[in-house]
Formats: C-alpha cells, sequence, structure tokens
C-alpha cells in the first residue's frame, strides 16, 4: 500500500539525481556546446574552492537560524498573547495569518519596493519625516533584511501552530499551579514550555525544510548580493548552473548540496524523531 | 445504431468542420511564442502586434520577463533544445556568440522591401557571426550623458563643446549635489550585473586606459588602472549618489531622472526617448545631453547596444516567426510606431531612414547625437591597450558574462562599502583566473 | 473555577494584539492600497498617499491590457488543484498503510521521504529539463501537476499519518467485528474522521503549489504559465511601477488569500502535524 508514493517518489529521486550525478563529473557548458568529455572529479574541485562556497555556507545556516530565532520566539509570544482573553480574536488571527499566504516574490518585490527602498518606501519616508539618515537595508543589512522578509512569511505558521498547542494546555493544571504560588515566568518555563516542545520540534522541521533552499526572496531582492553577502547555496548552486551555464559545476554543487541536506535531516530527525514518537 | 458508433460520428463531424473552419480563416494560421523584455518599446510592440495578427491571421504569445530571467530562461530552452519559444529578444552580446554555435536561424532571406542596407553598418555587424546576420535589430543605442539644463544654468557651469574628463564630470556632480532638496549630483548604475553595473563601470574603465585580458587572455583586473576606476566610482557614487544605489539599474535611474532627482546620468541613448516624454517624465523640457566623459583616452567611453530578435534553431515554426520579425524591424514598422505612438517613441539607432524622416528628427531633439554616438562606438577598438576580444562594455566569449556578473557583485560590495577596492579587484581577478582556467584560455 | 479576568485587561490585550495583527497584516493592506493609486500618488509620503490622493482602478485596468490575468489564474488553479488531489489519491494508501499497518522501517521511509523536500531544485533542474523536452511536458499543465505534486508529496504523507494514527484501532476493529468490509471500513469509518485532517492536507497544499515559484516559472513559457510567471514580468518595469506591482500583486494573491480566510479554522486545526495531543 505504501508503495506507490515509494516508488514514485524512488523514481522522482533517482532519476533526476542519477542524471545530476551523471553531469557532474562532465565538463558540460550549455553555452560552449561540443563534446562533454569525464573530467573526474574536476567540477567539485571547482566547486569547493569557489571563493564563495564558504560564505555561502556560512548566509545559508545564517538566514536559517536567523529566521528560524526569529519565527520560534516571536511565535511563542504572540501566540502567548493570542490566547489571552480579549476581544475580536478571529479577526486578529486573520490578519496575523494573512503573510503565509502571499508568494515568496510578491512578498520580496513588496518589501524590497514599497518598504525598504530608501527613496520612496515607506522606511525611507519615515527616516526622512523623522529627519534622519533612511537604512539602505540591501547594502547596509542585506542578509538581516531578507531574514525579515522571511519572517515575515513564517511567523504565521508558527504562531498558529503553537497556538494550536497552548490551546489544548490543560487549564486546570495552571490554575493549580497558580494557587501554589507559581509566578506567570515559572508557570511559562515548567509548564507551558515543556507542554510546547513537541509543537516547536514540528515548526522547526518544517520550516528548515523550506528555508535551506530559500531562493525567490534572493532572486527577487539582492540578486545574491553586494558582493556575496546574501548567497546561499542554493542560489550559489543558481549562479553556476543558470548564470554561468556549467552544468556539470551546477552538479557537483547540487550533489554536495543533497549530501549536506541529508546530514541536516539525519541530525534533525535524531533530535526530532524522539520527540515525535512521544 | 449503438453508442460507440454514434461517438464516432460525432468525432467525425467535429474534425470536419474543424478542418474547413481552419481552412476558411488562414492558410497558415499559426501561433508563435516570443520570449522578451519588460521595456516600453517591447510593450508598444505588444500592443501594435494585434495589426500583425489581424493581417495574417496568425496569433503571438508573449513571455515578458525581467532581463535576468530572460536570458536564462532562453539560453537553458535553446542549449537543450527544448523549442519552448520562436522568437527570442536578445542583444549584442549573445547574437554572434550564439549564431556561431549555430543556434539561430539565418535571418538574411528577407525580400527587398526589408532593406538591409538601411540598417546601419555596426549594428548589422553586431549581429552578426562570420558574416551572417542572426538577429534582426530592434533599437540599438549607445550611452551618453544626460544633465538637468535648468539644474546648470542656477549654478553656472557651462555645457561643455568638447568630450569632458571624469574628473571635470566629478567636479560637476559635487556642484549640484543637493540631497535636502532630492537632488543627486549624479545617478549611476550599481545593481550588480554585466548587463548592469558593469555597463557604465566597463567604458568607465576604458577611459581609464584599463582592459579585461592582455594579448594572452590573462586577466587585468588587479591593474592600477582598474583600481583608478573603480576608486574613482566608489567615490563619486558616495559622495554625490542618491542613496541605495546599489539597487539601482538602468530602470530605477531612469525612474529617478524622469522624477528630476539627478542631475546627471551616464546611460543608455536610447533612454532619451523616455526623458523627452512628456507623459512619462517631469524633466522633459529641460534635459540636455553631450558625450560620455573620457579621461586618459577616449577610447571606448561609449557603449554600443542592440536589442534584437531572434529564431531558435528550435523552433517548430521559423515562417511565421520570419514573417514577424520582417514586419517589427521593418521601416514600416518604425512609421506605426511614430504615427500611432508619437514620433519620440520610435524605436532609435537601427535605420538610416528613421532619421532621414523629418517626423522624427522634429519631435526627438537628440537624435543627431544618438547617432553620432552610435556610429562612434567601436566595438573592434574600444581599449588603449591591444586586447585579443571586440566589445566595449563586454568581451564577446561566452565565459564573459559568468565573470562580469562575479566582477559586477563585487564592484557593488565596495559600493556598499562591504569591501575595499583593493579586495574587490583582487578577488576579481582571482576569479577571472580561475574561470578563464577553466574555461582553458590559460594553460 | 474559572479565571476571572477584569474589563481592562481585556481591553489591554485586545490593542496589543490588534496592533500586532495589523501590522503583520500591513504590508498586504498597504499593496491594496496602492494598487487603486495613480503611479505618480503610489510613490508619494506614506500620510499623503492615505490622506490626500485619490482613488483609481487604471492599474488594474493597465495590467489586464498587458497580461492575460485570467489564463494565468486558470492555469494556477488546476496546476494546484491538479497537482494537490493527484497527491492525495497516491498519498492515502501511503499514509494509511503506515499508520495501521506499521513495519519496522515505516518510521525511516517516512523521514527519507520529508528528507527529499530539502533537496535544492535548481541542482536537478537541467536534467528535469531534459527528461521533460523528450517527454513532450515542457511548457503543459500536466507536467507542472506532476512536478508539483512531486514536490508536495512528502508533505502530504506525513500529514495524512499524523491524523490517521490518532484514529484509535479499536473502532476499526468494533467495525471489522461488525463484519464491514475493508471498503466499507475505510468509506463509513476511516474517511469520515479523517475528513477534517484531509481537509487541512488539501487546503496547505493548495497554498504551496499554487504560490511555487522555481518550478513553474522554469518549466513554462505561454501556455501553462500560472500567475508566478505573471507576477516575474512585472518585477522590474521600466518607470514608475509601484501601482502596477500592487495591482498585479493583489490580483496574484488575492484568490488564494481569500481562499485561507474562509477556510483558516479548517486549516489551522489540522496545522499541527501531530503536534498536539
Amino acid at each position: 500500500m505504501i508503495s506507490p508514493a515509494v516508488v514514485l517518489l524512488l523514481g522522482w529521486m533517482l532519476v533526476p539525481l542519477s542524471l545530476t550525478i551523471y553531469f557532474s563529473f562532465l565538463r558540460y557548458n550549455l553555452i560552449t556546446p561540443g563534446a562533454n568529455p569525464f573530467v573526474g572529479w574536476e567540477n567539485y574541485y571547482w566547486f569547493l574552492t569557489d571563493p564563495s562556497f564558504k560564505a555561502a555556507m556560512a548566509n545559508t545556516f545564517m538566514l536559517v537560524g536567523g529566521v528560524l530565532l526569529i519565527t520560534v520566539a516571536g511565535g511563542i509570544l504572540f501566540a502567548l498573547l493570542l490566547d489571552q482573553p480579549m476581544w475580536g480574536q478571529g479577526i486578529v488571527r486573520i490578519m496575523a495569518i494573512a503573510p503565509f499566504f502571499v508568494m515568496p516574490t510578491v512578498s520580496g518585490l513588496v518589501w524590497k519596493n514599497m518598504f525598504m527602498n530608501p527613496v520612496n518606501g515607506i522606511f525611507g519616508h519615515i527616516a526622512y519625516g523623522l529627519g534622519v539618515q533612511p537604512i539602505d537595508f540591501f547594502s547596509q543589512i542585506p542578509l538581516l533584511s531578507i531574514i525579515l522578509i522571511v519572517s515575515w512569511q513564517w511567523l504565521p505558521f508558527a504562531t498558529l501552530i503553537l497556538l494550536t498547542a497552548l490551546q489544548s494546555l490543560d487549564q486546570e493544571q495552571l490554575e493549580a499551579a497558580e494557587m501554589d504560588g507559581a509566578g506567570s515566568m515559572s508557570r511559562f518555563i515548567y509548564i507551558m514550555l515543556p507542554h510546547l516542545a513537541r509543537a516547536i520540534t514540528v515548526v522547526i522541521l518544517i520550516q528548515t525544510i523550506f528555508l535551506l533552499s530559500i531562493f525567490a526572496e534572493i532572486l527577487v531582492t539582492t540578486n545574491g548580493g553586494p558582493g556575496v553577502s546574501t548567497t546561499n547555496l542554493t542560489y550559489l548552486i543558481y549562479v553556476s548552473s543558470l548564470l554561468q551555464f556549467d552544468v556539470g559545476i551546477g552538479s557537483a554543487g547540487g550533489v554536495i548540496a543533497i549530501i549536506l541536506a541529508n546530514i541536516v535531516a539525519f541530525f534533525l530527525m535524531r533530535m526530532i524523531g524522539k520527540n515525535l514518537d512521544a | 445504431m449503438n453508442v460507440k458508433s454514434l461517438v464516432k460520428l460525432g468525432k467525425g463531424i467535429a474534425g470536419a468542420s474543424g478542418l474547413v473552419s481552419v481552412i476558411a480563416t488562414a492558410a497558415f494560421a499559426e501561433e508563435i511564442t516570443i520570449a522578451t523584455v519588460n521595456n516600453s518599446d517591447m510593450i508598444i510592440m505588444q500592443e501594435l502586434s494585434s495589426q500583425w495578427e489581424e493581417q495574417t491571421g496568425n496569433s503571438v504569445e508573449w513571455v515578458v520577463l525581467e532581463e535576468n530571467v530572460l536570458r536564462q530562461r532562453a539560453t537553458t530552452d535553446i542549449a537543450t533544445d527544448g523549442g519552448s519559444f520562436d522568437i527570442v529578444t536578445i542583444g549584442a552580446y549573445e547574437a554572434p556568440i550564439w549564431g556561431a554555435q549555430d543556434w539561430l536561424v539565418a535571418l538574411d532571406d528577407f525580400d527587398d522591401s526589408y532593406d538591409y542596407e538601411d540598417i546601419f553598418e555596426p549594428v548589422r555587424n553586431g549581429l552578426s557571426a562570420n558574416g551572417t546576420l542572426y538577429a534582426v535589430p530592434f533599437y540599438a543605442e549607445s550611452s551618453f550623458t544626460f544633465y538637468r539644463t535648468d539644474l546648470f544654468e542656477g549654478a553656472g557651469i557651462e555645457v561643455p563643446s568638447e568630450q569632458m574628463t571624469y574628473d571635470d564630470f566629478a567636479a560637476i556632480a559635487a556642484q549640484l549635489h543637493d540631497p535636502d532638496n532630492g537632488v543627486y549630483g549624479t545617478c549611476q548604475r550599481g545593481k550588480a550585473g554585466w548587463g548592469e553595473n558593469m555597463a557604465f563601470v566597463g567604458p568607465l574603465v576604458n577611459a581609464f586606459g584599463g582592459r579585461w585580458f592582455d594579448m594572452d587572455w590573462n586577466p587585468t583586473i588587479d591593474s592600477a588602472e582598474w583600481s583608478a576606476a573603480i576608486s574613482y566610482y566608489v567615490d563619486l557614487m558616495n559622495n554625490y549618489g542618491p542613496p541605495g544605489a546599489t539597487a539601482n539599474g538602468h530602470n530605477e535611474n531612469r525612474a529617478l531622472f524622469a522624477d528630476g532627482k539627478c542631475a546627471t546620468w551616464v546611460d543608455a541613448t536610447s533612454a532619451a526617448g523616455y526623458i523627452f516624454n512628456p507623459d512619462e517624465s517631469s524633466v522633459h523640457d529641460k534635459t540636455g545631453f553631450f558625450q560620455a566623459p573620457k579621461q586618459v583616452t577616449d577610447k571606448g567611453t561609449g557603449w554600443f547596444w542592440a536589442w534584437a530578435l531572434a529564431i531558435p534553431k528550435s523552433s517548430q515554426k521559423v515562417d511565421a516567426a520570419k514573417e514577424f520579425l520582417a514586419w517589427s524591424t521593418s521601416k514600416g514598422y518604425v512609421e506605426l510606431v511614430g504615427e500611432s505612438k508619437g514620433w519620440v517613441a520610435a524605436p532609435p539607432g537601427t535605420r538610416q531612414s528613421t532619421y532621414d524622416n523629418a517626423s522624427y528628427i522634429d519631435a526627438a531633439p537628440f537624435a543627431a547625437t544618438v547617432l553620432n554616438s552610435i556610429l562612434a562606438a567601436n566595438p573592434a577598438d574600444a581599449t588603449r591597450d591591444p586586447v585579443p576580444y571586440t566589445g566595449v562594455q563586454f568581451v564577446a566569449i561566452p565565459e564573459f558574462q559568468g565573470i562580469g556578473n562575479y566582477v559586477g557583485q563585487q564592484v557593488s560590495a565596495a559600493l556598499a562599502g562591504q569591501q575595499t577596492v583593493e579586495q574587490t579587484l583582487a578577488n576579481s581577478q582571482r576569479f577571472a583566473v580561475r574561470e578563464m582556467t577553466k574555461a582553458g584560455y590559460i594553460k | 473555577m474559572a479565571r476571572s479576568v477584569t474589563t481592562a485587561r481585556k481591553t489591554a490585550n485586545t490593542i496589543v494584539a490588534g496592533a500586532l495583527g495589523l501590522l503583520m497584516f500591513f504590508p498586504v493592506l498597504w499593496i491594496i492600497i496602492l494598487s487603486f493609486k495613480t503611479e505618480g500618488d503610489a510613490i508619494k509620503a506614506p500620510l499623503e498617499i492615505l490622506f490626500n490622493t485619490g482613488w483609481t482602478t487604471e492599474s488594474y485596468g493597465t495590467v489586464q491590457a498587458r497580461s492575460n490575468y485570467f489564463k494565468h489564474f486558470s492555469n494556477s488553479l488546476i496546476i494546484s488543484l491538479g497537482s494537490t488531489f493527484l497527491g492525495i489519491l497516491i498519498a492515502v494508501p501511503a499514509a494509511w498503510a503506515m499508520a495501521f499497518v506499521p513495519a519496522k522501517r515505516t518510521k525511516d521511509v517516512l523521514m527519507w521521504m520529508l528528507s527529499t523536500k530539502m533537496l535544492p531544485p535548481v541542482g536537478v533542474l537541467v536534467p528535469i529539463y531534459l527528461i521533460f523536452r523528450d517527454l513532450g511536458l515542457l511548457d503543459t499543465r500536466t507536467g507542472l501537476v506532476f512536478v508539483l505534486m512531486m514536490i508536495n508529496l512528502p508533505i502530504i504523507v506525513w500529514m495524512l499519518y499524523t491524523y490517521f494514527r490518532e484514529i484509535p484501532g479499536e473502532i476499526l476493529e468494533a467495525a471489522r467485528m461488525d463484519g464491514a468490509s475493508l471498503r466499507e471500513e475505510v468509506i463509513y469509518v476511516l474517511l469520515p474522521m479523517a475528513i477534517p485532517g484531509m481537509a487541512s492536507t488539501v487546503l496547505l497544499n493548495i497554498i504551496l503549489a499554487w504560490n511555487e515559484a522555481f518550478w513553474t516559472l522554469n518549466l513554462t513559457a505561454a501556455k501553462a504559465a500560472p500567475l508566478t510567471a505573471f507576477i516575474a514580468s512585472y518585477s522590474s518595469p521600466e518607470g514608475l511601477f509601484y501601482a502596477k506591482l500592487s495591482a498585479a500583486s493583489v490580483m496574484a494573491i488575492a484568490p488564494i488569500l481569500i481562499m485561507g480566510w474562509f477556510s483558516q479554522k479548517q486549516l489551522v486545526r489540522g496545522l499541527t502535524f501531530g503536534a498536539v495531543k
């Protein structure tokens, strides 16, 4: 019964993957057609010694880590707030969930132009109104700007999952703790946080899967720059294979990214698999 | 009669009537797919193409993409023989390279009314490989300096009659820089990309006496000439440029200039039609122009570029595509645009007949200067020192776009203040050496 | 004993949460506002735009004149619905088997499926492009339905698996004791219980497929191009473009936003991946 899905996924993985591995050993550039001779590990050598490679690794790590930090912390705070009694909770929830439905391309373009543009963007106008120098987001704090945009998109997701988890918390347990004189801080640390652990791991798992291959937001805002300051691994492979059209090196980069993704997946599953079994 | 035969009958009738209607409308009604960039000339072409559709019975599907994405999509599709596009918009960089690789259909067999001789010779040469024309020009451009006549007058700056130096240019930018009143001394491209910031930086390096490669294809980006040029660029932009310059490409700067935010701007001559168009620009009556500046040499100081349309070999509808090209780059089309959209919007730089037309000369005060700049740009002799390549703001080899993009990114990092000019040039040189070694130029 | 809450506290909560919600929503609200302004007005200072400019629908007219919105819209609709339902069809048996007939390796298979989602798509574009060319799938909705189904399949399987697992096995056994066949068991017992979970899986996948921008842009030209390609043509046009970009953006996100809002209860209820017990 599992088999159709497994067979399809295996095919989906194996056919392109074996082609990718095959290409990674060829000198294969789209813009210089001709024979594609076998060149051994040469492409791997070029990709790994690419001066941008180290930066791309660091940026990928910062991007995933930064967004996770903001969305998990912000999500917990937001969920705690929404869990409080208030009027119009439904409306607040409708407003807060909106970013999750917005296409990555659109949110990249909108933030870049209507908000972060130092001359015509809203932040620029505000700075101008206050009489201070506007921040030039994509040249002064490029990576942070991308992190902020991506966090905006994923914060609703984290909030909703955490809120659902919070609402399933046994109120009587909380009240009992309160009666025993536990402060709100210790109630949070000893009762709520352990209860949320499972939801937090799910948020981390799902988001990591999507954040490792962030692409559209970078493409429409900074094109990986200035320099390589917003180039992540996905973008670097894009540069090699689709801007320099070097399919050989791009494929080598793809294979390396797949290996790295599997290492991350392995640790993530170890860490989270346990939590999910509980 | 059973169900099956009923279905068969139905199919037969539908098929026959379908066939009849096809014959009735046009002998070879076809749908061609055109991949193009989102600039105002192409938008006009989209609008006017309905006339061609009516005349021929064919139809056109447009795929409009941003320049970089277009280049990537077109290259992927053509190189893999995908056949998704019947016409692609390409530039003076791709046309000779792709033509030589046998990716494009030769376009030298249009009938006499097309009048190939009417197309300027440098434009034809720029789009040919081994003497065969592989792309037909939609518009051609060089670069020159736009300036605000009112600001020059107000500050008492005299308009130069000779080509000025970049040092003089910087002095003018300094004098007119007035950010408190929303006017920046100069706007230049800062967005990374070989077709963006490097289109300005390339001719700047030429003016400072630099070159990309020596006669043995060794990169010379770490030279003193490059260092002087890039330092000049970074200082100029940081001192007298608008904020956020690293995000500004041609379109962004054009919007800034049209909005009255720039005192000077060195960029494509083709933007003149937009800047002088009262519907689009608030400075249409107070803009002038002069040559792009020189420095130690005046060679290669104005670039050469053409946007052109070409047919991939993988297209299944070559005849219909050719028919469209013969229409959309003809003399008649130029007139059609002139009559229906105003002569100032007519596609510039491609045909002598456009410049012989009194209506165009009247509507476009910049026409003569543009023409002179285009005819003066010489891709075969654009550097002070001898080089093994052709091209003013690019190097006509397939490897250039990778190198140009990387150097463009590095230069934008220097502009953003993230690294020094020395680091920028050292990184760029190392990358260029790597690429040229990989490609087998350097043994 | 229910906790008593003062009105003042409730008011404060409402204000703070409302402000934060509005902050999150503001970018969307802002493009809706800008889309009804002229290009010249759209770059003015925010307060001036709000209180000192007129309203117009000309940007929508321009966008519609330049690109065929309904073609892109129907492509998006077909591709996201098609890939989601095809995915569900394939994922239900797999998830059912994993949940009710667990084998030793079930967990590993599941984790491996999820890890396939971490592969960077750019790395395999050229191989996929070549395969699509040979199968004649370039620029076809069929091709995109297949690709998007594949990239979202792991998520679908996992979500369904977590819902199915929460269905107590005893109920199925009881049904079996009463003589229900496997088919009846699935239709009358399993499906009704799984419907909320399935609904939320479907919704999430429609959203993911609707917003996917790499494959949809790279494997299409004119005929199958969905709304992501429509947006791509407004990313860096000439001259002033904020109003047009806003209008195009609103047109691209509105359908999914409205669907999301109407179904947010179902979406949220299921959006826990078994995280809440």
